[in-house]
């Protein structure tokens, strides 16, 4: 079989995108997800808050999910749905195995890898212990929960402050768990801080910034956790310990983009973002090869995800019209002074007419400070001024094309603090 | 003096309510900072999200929400209410599966689409 375009992933990046290439008159497209159904993780999401951006009304995960589900009904999208992909060629050939067709290689002249992430499990981050059961992934407790219909236990103790954790923190109390803690390491939280009010302080649940678990204690199943508070090297302060009687500890402790597909095919990684370099047009370092969504960075808000990923979908439909950017003028992008990466990592000038959206995290929590573009000679390009910048909410910045023409060299994106800036 | 954190956007402004001065809000960066601040001292209202048993479906819970914000004090009420609820395959995203909860004028409806599962 040979398509157009073969997008890795039905959730929403990948949704997204194929519609966007549909729109821009590409009409040979296949989906495979690996899932019995489309919508990725925003089926287990059955809390609202997404889509104020994209859709401007508040819409729950699976509502979200189904918009756009609809919206590629009405189009000729092949899905393959239960099909999982093995392997992706640099030559575009994707090895796809499942129940009902078998193995099959499908060519494709452009490839969209939309993988999403998966998250970080108790061994990634080793917590002490022993290993009774009892300990999730806040994800996987979600799963168990709102598609199961499985509540993983009546105790809990949730490690890390991210969103998902916050999230099922109030879904286990609404259920009739008690959720006896929150622990994060950080001195400030990974989650947003509309979560931490309606998710912990509506419940009376307390969380524990700058304290951690230390061990994990129970033969079968998990019966207490011991959580310390952390010095500012992160590491337990002897004498700090407290015990938590508990059936469950969930874990929300960061995701990490699935790119195992990504790494065969031989792309060049980002290290920071643990995602593929990308250009301003979400293209890899293959030519025909896209990448959108939060295989390329773990974004907080499925809006951004959607945008970015009609961003893939349009270049690829342009690709396979026979559109190809000129790779010089060539402006490398870094992260300077408490900006941890940025996305895109290059920008091709020929293809940035309208100018460039950036988008980052920072290192830390600032207040009043500004987000500043400096090129290799050290010149100002551009400077934005924020009240508030945290690590837990991803930062975006638009470089207007005069701004652009006037660098030299790579762009450096920097957090500046403080008075007497030039 | 009540202190309160708003959470209508990311910004997180930490609000003063003062109940004895017309609930004046202070510390607010935009207008919705005072709306959230005075409702929330006087009449508290949060969207519930959860899910209620589904029959002949692949999967065995149908997702759901209130069509509008409930009383934050009616909100444990409200799952109680949704423990009795069971649902047969098909349902269409947005069908009342609840009408009027509470006198509230505020019905729980669908959020997915599931179709009869082919046996």
């Amino acid at each position: 079989m040979k398509y157009d375009v073969i997008v890795i992933g039905g959730g929403p990046a990948g949704l997204a995108a194929a519609h966007a290439a549909w729109q821009d008159g590409c009409k040979s497209i296949c989906i495979v997800e690996r899932d019995k159904e489309l919508g990725g993780i925003l089926n287990q999401c059955i809390h609202n808050g997404f889509g104020l951006h994209f859709f401007k009304e508040e819409l729950t995960g699976p509502e979200y999910a189904g918009r756009f589900i609809d919206m590629l009904g009405e189009t000729g999208v092949s899905v393959r749905t239960d099909a999982m992909v093995l392997e992706v060629t640099p030559d575009k050939q994707v090895h796809v195995v499942s129940t009902a067709q078998g193995y099959e290689i499908l060519e494709a002249r452009s490839i969209i890898l939309a993988m999403g992430c998966r998250e970080r499990t108790r061994g990634a981050i080793g917590i002490p212990g022993s290993r009774p059961a009892g300990v999730f992934t806040a994800g996987a407790a979600q799963r168990y929960l709102n598609i199961e219909g499985y509540m993983v236990g009546k105790r809990v103790v949730i490690l890390g402050s991210g969103d998902i954790g916050l999230i099922m923190a109030r879904r286990m109390t609404l259920e009739g768990a008690k959720v006896l803690a929150c622990v994060e390491v950080m001195p400030y939280s990974g989650g947003l801080t509309r979560n931490i009010v309606q998710c912990l302080h509506d419940f009376d649940i307390p969380l524990y910034l700058s304290h951690t678990i230390t061990d994990i204690q129970g033969r079968d199943r998990v019966e207490r956790v011991i959580v310390a508070e952390v010095g500012p090297d992160r590491r337990p302060i002897t004498g700090t310990e407290m015990t938590f009687d508990c059936d469950t500890v969930l874990l929300s402790v960061g995701l990490i983009p699935e790119n195992e597909l990504s790494r065969a095919a031989g792309l060049e990684m980002d290290p920071r973002t643990n995602g593929p370099v990308v250009y301003e047009n979400m293209e890899t370092s293959i030519p025909g090869v896209f990448a959108c969504g939060n295989v390329v960075h773990v974004h907080d808000l499925v809006d951004f995800v959607t945008a970015e990923s009609q961003r893939a979908g349009h270049a690829a439909a342009a690709y396979c019209a026979g559109h190809t950017p000129a790779a010089a003028p060539l402006l490398p992008l870094k992260g300077g002074n408490g900006v941890g990466y940025t996305v895109p990592q290059h920008i091709r000038m020929d293809n940035a007419k309208d100018g460039v959206s950036l988008f980052f995290r920072v290192r830390a929590v600032y207040r009043d400070a500004r987000i500043v573009v400096r090129d290799d000679s050290g010149a100002q390009i551009a400077a934005y001024p924020r009240e508030h910048l945290a690590p837990g909410e991803m930062e975006s910045i638009k470089l207007p094309r005069v701004l652009l023409e006037k660098a030299s060299g790579a762009l450096t994106v920097q957090i500046e603090e403080g008075g007497d800036q030039k | 003096m009540t202190q309160i954190i708003c959470i209508t956007c990311p910004k997180g402004c930490h609000l003063q309510v003062d109940e004895e001065n017309d609930f004046r809000v202070t510390g607010n960066n935009c207008p919705r900072g005072e709306t959230y601040g005075k409702n929330e001292l006087q009449n508290p209202v949060r969207t519930l999200t959860s899910t209620v048993r589904l029959t002949g479906a692949r999967t065995p819970r149908l997702p759901v929400k209130s069509s509008a914000p409930l009383p934050k004090g009616r909100i444990f009420d409200a799952m109680r209410l949704l423990d009795e609820v069971s649902v047969a395959a098909p349902v269409r995203c947005g069908q009342i599966l609840l009408p009027d909860v509470f006198g509230t004028g505020v019905d729980i409806v669908a959020t997915k689409s599931f179709d009869a599962a082919q046996s």
